[in-house]
Order: structure tokens, then sequence, then C-alpha cells
């Protein structure tokens, strides 16, 4: 196994400078994997001064081709591409996914996104402006500096492509800071970026705690910029200190209570999968998930029926068995927290369908879980759970659905079941959701923007868009004799 | 002169020899000399070939099957068939279209140093500026298109009522290409590049004074894995298998790289057939135009580079060089010894600066013009006839008091003669320079800000540089005014001639912003 366990940081690992470190386990069996350097502030100033100084006029970084930035990126793709059955074994030692799907869709999400941003990078057009007067105006689209980018432990490998890929091709440099639950891959990837030839400094790696190293990012003076993804009770914090130091550009991703809402002219199977697939993938630890399903009336008793058997058929077990759909919750904490919301779901009178409880098994494991007669005030119908746990609700109307889908702090996703086409546009189009699927759920690519409504988060990732948030546009005027059209 | 070794048959053609490619003298990748369709090597229907010569030395390299109308029939056929509904093409993901263009740009890479000896070979352009010019430029080119296949994006719009209105950018279908021998891998990269990423299928007749290097990359197609009949290309002919190409009912769309002359016959064939779209990249006559305050070093060695380059064959060459009065007479003297020291040889020599030109019918057009400007009273400074006793080499050639209505000021030589012509002010030489059907370059060397934009703001041309020449980068559009062509190559505008935009409007029970 490569020796990387320590922070990647101008083009060399190194020890933390207070010499601390931490350790990741294995949530399949509650074991620790190894110890990781542990990053504090001291290290995040390091690791910005080393950004900073990539970034400064006159250097390989600024003066490097725009399709050069973009052949980088590329070579790191391929290199992602041909350790990817060594990243998805580590992705799911770290984080508990099933083998097959870290290889077959977190290796693949992560592998496209940097190609996808690779070939932005010499495509980021300013322009040039018809301005009133005699003058010249034009647009430059410049980087906008150093950014600090925190990701979470649902999908490392696939967050560090979406934070490093539009930044890069923009031409900034980074300090990005991975989970404390999930470091491991990151790590790998810092060297597999100077295996590609980013030039030093270019990339900054420090794996450590949110309340230290990503608050000491959040806050930093000499940081333009922050993404941060994670949840919208952190995506507060990191606003507040953005506004309490230089005000610092701000993108955040967080949370979602997103509504799948199934109407009685659906494709019904269609719909029972999706549905299940919508809450319980990724053991139900993804920001976009089916949370809140909504199902008309005619069809509400089948839907329930079908939904619980599927829920029973769901395997759970060793992620490294290729028969087992779901793995444990990515730690300890999480479980609990599962199980506490499952049972308010109890205490407040929603029908427990199935599940509800850990297995009696090492590692942090929840029942796939399904509640039906479930009430928008519940705790399970408004907070985000985070675990194995579906909730079923009933509606009549599509007025009725409509309010109560909006009804809710969050905005991220949302879908809608129908072969009706006039149901599927109206529908769409009043959901407050930064993503609607029709017919499908969970249909993520990046080409497409994705992000939030509300408290769900703020801008958009992926897609050309993506681009804006790491763009600093320069207007340039320039007076001129003798203007003509 | 490198020797070469090669079997002609219906497999293989070897180079050996070369100092450099020796480590890599045999290609294992087979190529034909034949018509290429459907990811197959065909023999001509009526079993045709032609002979390609080596332009050094006169003599033949091999013979290549010649196509004709009937098989711009079968490749047109092949190409339609590809791009039905369904197809894998249709089906496969916009990011693999552009994957496959990535793996393809990696393949020539990888086998640069044998398709630049074979570019110069088949064309006579010196081999280091093959290899590191002419190749690594199509690397970049198909790399740069294949990063738009997934980006090009349609939009949904605002329309008054409760409509809801998008657009889709789809392929327009079969694009009938039409590449010149100039640039014969790079031209071919150009064509290919954007209408691939956006999911067309080509019909590509490659120029028949250089046919190889486009043969070879049809063998890469296939190696990478593009779906059958996605890419054809058929060596032959204009006036046959250009013309059925420009006549076919069923090409969608038409463009063409090559003479002004030629470009009228495309369009008229499009206009008597089906309307198919064309795109037109035709010559020029490129006015350069160097400032009294210009850098006199820099301007003089870029004026050079401007008309010499490629021995002069560009259609952007800046062939009218208008000196400011004041500095005319040492422009001249210091552009007079610098063509003087112009290593005229053998293109597989490191030293050659440039080699000959692509034909016996190139070479005995530019002595004609040559010709023509000495009887019409331009002074010869230097050069003038031919530069060696076999191959056709043309000596570096420099024409002083050259006036706008002479004969060599007014049409496009493409060989290596340079005219200099003076100037007092600059609205007279704006009026000057714009006074030509062309318009496809220009350049103005100068230190001063406001001059500069004046300047380029007036000039009538697609591309004009500024204190640079023949700066080109994949990313930047290139194309003429007037009769320099229409419609622009390069860049993301070069997507627009690759697309048919639809408007789908669909009927909400109530639009909402």
């Amino acid at each position: 196994m490569l020796d990387y366990s320590q922070e990647s940081d101008i083009g060399q690992p190194c020890n933390s400078t207070r010499g601390k470190v931490f350790s990741t386990y294995n949530p399949a069996t509650g074991e620790k994997i190894c110890d990781v350097q542990e990053a504090d502030k001291a290290d995040v100033d390091k690791a910005v001064q080393a950004a900073r100084s990539a970034f400064s006029l006159g250097s390989v970084w600024r003066k490097m081709d725009a399709s050069e930035r973009g052949r980088l990126l590329f070579k790191l793709a391929d290199l992602v591409e041909r350790d990817s059955a060594y990243l998805a074994t580590l992705e799911s030692l770290d984080t508990g996914k099933p083998f097959l799907s870290s290889f077959f869709v977190d290796l693949q999400g992560t592998i496209k996104t940097f190609r996808y941003f690779a070939g932005w990078a010499d495509k980021i057009h300013g322009s040039t402006i018809p301005t009133d007067g005699e003058y010249f105006t034009l647009t430059r689209h410049e980087p906008i500096g150093v950014c600090g980018q925190i990701i979470p432990w649902n999908f490392p490998l696939v967050m560090t492509a979406w934070k490093l890929g539009p930044a890069l091709s923009c031409g900034n440099t980074v300090v990005l800071k991975p989970a404390e639950q999930t470091p491991l891959t990151c790590l790998y990837i810092a060297a597999l970026i100077k295996e590609a030839g980013f030039p030093p400094g270019v990339v900054n790696i420090l794996p450590g705690y949110g309340p230290t190293a990503g608050a000491a990012i959040a806050s930093h003076m000499g940081i333009d910029k922050v993404a941060f993804t994670g949840s919208t009770e952190v995506g507060k914090l990191i606003q507040e200190a953005a506004g309490k130091s230089n005000l610092k550009r701000v993108t955040l991703e967080l949370g979602g209570k997103s509504p799948n809402i199934i109407f009685a002219d659906a494709d019904f199977e269609l719909a029972v999968e999706q549905a299940h697939q919508g809450v319980f993938f990724n053991s139900g630890q993804c920001c976009t998930a089916g949370s809140r399903i909504f199902v008309e009336e005619p069809i509400y008793e089948e839907f329930v029926r079908r939904s619980v058997e599927r829920a029973r058929r769901r395997t759970v077990g060793n992620p490294f068995d290729p028969t087992t759909e779901q793995g444990p919750q990515v730690s300890a904490e999480q479980q609990s927290r599962v199980l506490e919301l499952i049972q308010s779901g109890i205490t407040e009178g929603a029908k427990l369908e199935c599940g509800g409880k850990a297995p009696p098994s090492k590692g942090f494991f929840v029942e796939p879980t399904v509640f039906s007669d479930v009430q928008d005030h519940m705790r399970i119908a408004k907070e985000e759970i985070f675990g194995p746990v579906q909730q079923i609700m009933k509606f009549k109307t599509i007025e009725e659905v409509i309010e109560r889908a909006n009804n809710t702090e969050y905005g991220l996703a949302a879908a809608v079941f129908t072969t009706d086409l006039n149901k599927a546009m109206t529908v769409s189009a009043a959901l407050q959701a930064g993503t609607v699927w029709i017919n499908c759920y969970n249909a993520l690519s990046c080409q497409c923007p994705f992000g939030g409504f509300k408290m769900s988060g703020n801008g958009r990732e992926l897609g050309e868009i993506g681009l804006k948030e790491y763009t600093e546009v320069k207007t340039i005027t320039m007076k001129m004799s003798g203007k003509k059209s | 002169y490198s020797q070469y070794v090669v079997c002609c048959g219906p497999i293989k053609i070897l180079t050996l020899t070369s100092t450099f490619s020796n480590a890599r003298a045999c290609q294992c990748v087979s190529f034909s000399l034949q018509i290429f369709i459907n990811n197959e090597w065909h023999d001509a229907v009526n079993k045709k070939t032609f002979p390609t010569i080596n332009p050094a030395t006169g003599e033949v390299i091999c013979h290549v099957a010649e196509g004709d109308k009937a098989d711009v029939e079968k490749a047109v056929k092949a190409a339609k068939d590809a791009f039905k509904l369904g197809s894998p093409w249709r089906r496969m993901d916009a990011s693999d279209r552009g994957l496959l263009l990535s793996r393809l740009a990696d393949c020539i890479e990888r086998d640069a140093a044998y398709l630049a000896e074979l570019e110069t070979l088949d064309n006579g352009k010196p081999y280091a500026v093959s290899y590191s010019v002419d190749v690594p430029m199509v690397v970049k080119c198909l790399r740069y298109y294949a990063g738009w296949a997934d980006k090009w994006e349609g939009k949904t719009i605002p329309i008054d009522g409760d409509y809801f209105c998008y657009t889709r950018h789809e392929p327009i279908g079969v694009c009938g290409q039409i590449i010149p021998w100039n640039f014969p891998l790079l031209m071919q990269a150009w064509k290919l590049g954007p209408a691939l990423a956006t999911g067309n299928t080509v019909v590509m007749k490659v120029a028949e004074q250089t046919p190889l290097t486009a043969l070879y990359v049809a063998s890469l197609i296939k190696e990478v894995g593009f779906p059958a009949g996605v890419v054809n290309i058929v060596p032959g002919m204009g006036p046959s298998a250009g013309a059925a190409i420009a006549s076919h009912m069923d090409v969608d769309k038409v463009a063409f790289t090559g003479s002004t002359e030629v470009g009228h016959l495309i369009m008229k064939a499009s206009s008597t057939s089906n309307l198919k779209k064309v795109t037109l990249e035709l010559g020029g006559k490129s006015p350069n135009i160097i400032l009294s305050d210009a850098d006199m070093e820099e301007a003089v060695e870029q004026s050079h580079f401007a008309l010499f380059f490629n021995q002069g064959q560009c259609c952007c060459a800046g062939s009218r060089t208008y000196v400011q009065e004041s500095i005319y007479d040492e422009f001249v003297e210091r552009s007079v010894e610098r063509a003087k020291k112009r290593i005229v040889g053998d293109p597989f020599n490191f030293n050659t600066e440039q080699g000959p030109q692509v034909d016996e019918e190139q070479f005995q057009k530019i002595l004609g013009y040559i010709s023509s400007g000495k009887r019409e009273g331009a002074k010869l400074m230097c050069g003038g006839g031919p530069a060696a006793d076999r191959g056709y080499f043309i000596q570096p050639t420099i024409f002083g008091d050259v006036k706008d209505d002479m004969t060599i000021a007014r049409e496009e030589i493409f060989g290596p003669v340079m005219q200099i012509l003076k100037f007092k002010s600059l609205d007279e030489v704006i009026e000057r320079a714009n006074d030509s059907k062309y318009g496809l370059a220009a350049a103005v060397f100068t230190k001063n800000i406001d001059k500069a934009h004046y300047i380029s703001n007036g000039l009538r041309a697609g591309t004009v540089w500024i204190n640079c020449y023949d700066v080109f980068g994949v990313q930047a559009p290139f194309g003429g005014y007037k009769a320099s062509g229409i419609g622009r190559e390069l860049g993301e505008y070069g997507l627009d001639n690759y697309t048919e935009v639809k408007t789908v409007t669909i009927k909400v029970p109530q639009k909402n912003s």
C-alpha cells in the first residue's frame, strides 16, 4: 500500500505542525484502518502560503496555457482510471459503500468529472462588448485565487472531483480539507496530482477536523473563496465565518429533504423501484435522498405494500460481498442519529412497516426501514435523517402535493413520477428544488448543474455554470479613437 | 534524400531509412492505399489508381485507389446508415464521442514521428516543421474538440404564452469534407474535430497531391473504436470525387478548403442539388502593414515568416507587405538579406527552412507569376527562379516597388514570392489593404496602442494579428470576409457549422417564470 497517510503540501507529503494524528475506521467492522496526520490552523497557514505563492503573477501555474491545465486534469483522470480497482477498494474500506458501487458509480463519476472539466479549461470565454462611447471594452474571466474546499464523507472521491475539477480548470489554487471520517482516497488523489505533473502548491490537501482545520479555512484572510459541502448547520457557520473575516466568496451544497411525488398514472413498477433506490442508495447518505415520498391516494396502499416487500429484500452486509446492496452507516455517531430519528417516528405515531433497528453484528449497520402513514409535522418528515429510512405519505390533489412538497426550508432535489405530460410540466416547474427528476431519481451527470434552492445551498456545481463560481470577471475598458461597429 | 522502400500492395506502406524514426521505422498499424468506408478498405469501383509524388524529387511514392462517383455513393450510404436514429453513433453519450476523439489524438501523438515523416514525403514541408508544428497542432485540435462534445448546449427560452420552449443542438447529418494539400493532417483535424464532436458522420475527400497521412489516420480512427461508417475517406480528384460530394442529394452539408475558384463551383453544386449547407475556406491576399514605429527587427522577421512559411503555401500568407514610407528602404534591404539567408533543400535535413512546392502545376504557376512581376515593372530584389535541378524548388523571391494594380499584388501566388509596397498614411493603407476581393487575414506592426486598434478595427479580414503573424490557436475562430470564405472554423464558433438547431415548444397548462 502506498504510504500517503500524511498531508500533502507544496508537492510533498508532510507531517502536521503540531504532530497530531487521528484515526480512520472501517465502518463495516468498527476497527481502525490507520492513523492520519491531523491538520490544524498552523497547517492551514502553511498551505495557504503555498497556494498563494503558486498563484502569484508569473508563476508556472499562472503562465500555463489554459489547454495545458486541461491536459493535466485529463492526465489525472487517466491515472484515476488506471488505479480504479485500488481506489474503489480504499473507498469501500473507509466509507462502507458496497465495492461494486464504488467501482461502477463513484469511480466512473470521478473520472468523468475530471475529464469534463479538463475539456472546459481553454473554452472559458470572456466577451468583447459594444459599450457606449469611444471605448473598447472586454472582459477577462480570471481565476479567483486561493480556494478553500471542504468536502464531506458520503462520496469522498466524487466530491474531490466536483471541487478540484472546476477550480483547477479555471486556474485557481486550492486548499482542500477532506472529511475526518474518510480521508484516505483524497490523499491517494494527492499522490496522483503530483504524478500528473501539477506544479507544487496548486493543490494542497489537509486532513483534519471541521472545528479546527475547517474553521481555519473558512475564516482565513488569505483565502479568496470557500466551497463547502455538508450539513446545513455547518453551512451557516461557514457563511458567518466568511462574513466576519474577508468576505470571501461562498458556495454551499447542504442538506435536503427531497420530495418524490408518485401519481396514480405513473409506471408503477418503475416508481416503486426508483423510490426505493432514491432513498436507500448509499445507505441513505445522499443529500438528494428522496426521503418524503408522496403517493397519490388511489395507489397508496399497494405502493406501501410493494415498497415494504422491496425493502425487506434489500441485502445488507459486507461491502466486499458482490451481492450486498447496502453497507453500514459511516460512523457510530451517524448510526445513533439514524436510530434516534427512527425512534421519534415510532413515538410520534408513524407506522413502522419493517426494519427499525441495528442488526446484531459488528459495524454501524441499520436495517432498511419503512414508515407509512407519515404526517408532515413528524420529525422524520421534516429533518434530514441521512439513513436507510423511507417515509411514505398520502396525497389527494396536485395543488396540495406541490404545496406540501415545497413546505420545507430545504430545496435540493425532487422527483415526479407520471405518464401525463401536463402533470410533468406543471409539477417540475412548480417545485422549489435545484434538480427535478421526471420518471427517474438520482440521475446525475457532470454536464448538469446541481445545487439547492433555499437552505439547501448557494450556487451551482457542475455544468458550464459551475465554472462561474471559480471565476472573477474583470472588465477592461480602453479609450479608442474612431470607434466603429 | 531519404531512401524509402514501399510495398504498394493493398496492405502496407513502410518507410525505412529515416534518420529519426529508425526506432519506429516499421509501422505495425496497417493502413491501405485504398478507399476507407465502414472501417474497411476498398479498391475503387472502377479499379483505377493514381500516383502520389514526392515533390523533393519528382518521383512517384506509390499509387493510391482513385475514388470516383460510385465510390462516393458507397461512402455516402455508409455515412447515412451510421447516422440513422438508433445507430450506435446516435445513441452514444456525447462525452463518449469526446473520449473517442481524445483517444484518436493520443494515437496520433504516439505515431507522431511516422506521421511527420509521411507528411514531409508527400507534401515536401521540412520534417522539423511537420514534427514540431503540424502534428502537435493536430493533436491539440482533436483534444480541444474532444472537450466540446458534451458541452455544446441548447437553451430553454422564456417564450410568450403558456408554452415551454427549448432548443436542441443536433448534428446536421452526413457532412462532405474536401480538404487541401498544404496542411494535409492539420486540415483533416480541423474538419473532423468539430464534425465528430457534434455527432455528424463524414465523407472526406483528401487532396490528390497528398492522400497518405489522411489514410493513415483512417486506420487510427478504426483502432480507437469509432463505429463503422462514421468516418469515410475517399482519395480522388476534385472534378470527379469532389464534385460528386458537392452535388450529392444525401450529403447534408459540405465544407471545402481550397481555391476561391473551386469554392464557386462548390456553392453552385449545392444550389443545383439539395441546397446543402456550405462553408468555405478559400484564398487570400493578406495585407501585412508595417508602421514606422514598429520594432524593425521583429517586423522584418515576422514578415519574412508571414510570407515564406510552408513554402508560401498558406491561404493567409502575408503577401502584400505595406511598409510606411520613412522606413521602406531599410525594411526592403533587411528583408532581402533575410530572404537570401533562407535555406532551401532536402526537407529531411534539419537545417532546411524551405522545401519544394507541392507539385509541377504549382511550380509552373508560381514561375508564371514571377514573370508577370518582372513584365509589369516590379523590381526583382532577389531570387526569381528555380532553386534546384530536380524537385519543385523555387528560390525565395522578393519584389520591391510593387503597385496595387500589378498581378502579383492582386492575385494569390501561393509560393515563396514576397511583394513589398510603400504607403504614407493610416487611412490610405487601410483603404488599399481592403481593396481586394479577399479578406482572410491581415496584420499590423506598431508600438502605438491607438494605431493598433484603429487599424485592426478598420481591416475587413477574418483574423488580424498585431505585432505577430500566423499565430493560430484551435481556441480562436478562423475564416474569411468576402471571397475568402463563408463561416468560421475553430473555437466554439466552429461548432455552429456542424449543428442544426431544433426548437421544441410544448403547450403547458399554466406557465410560471
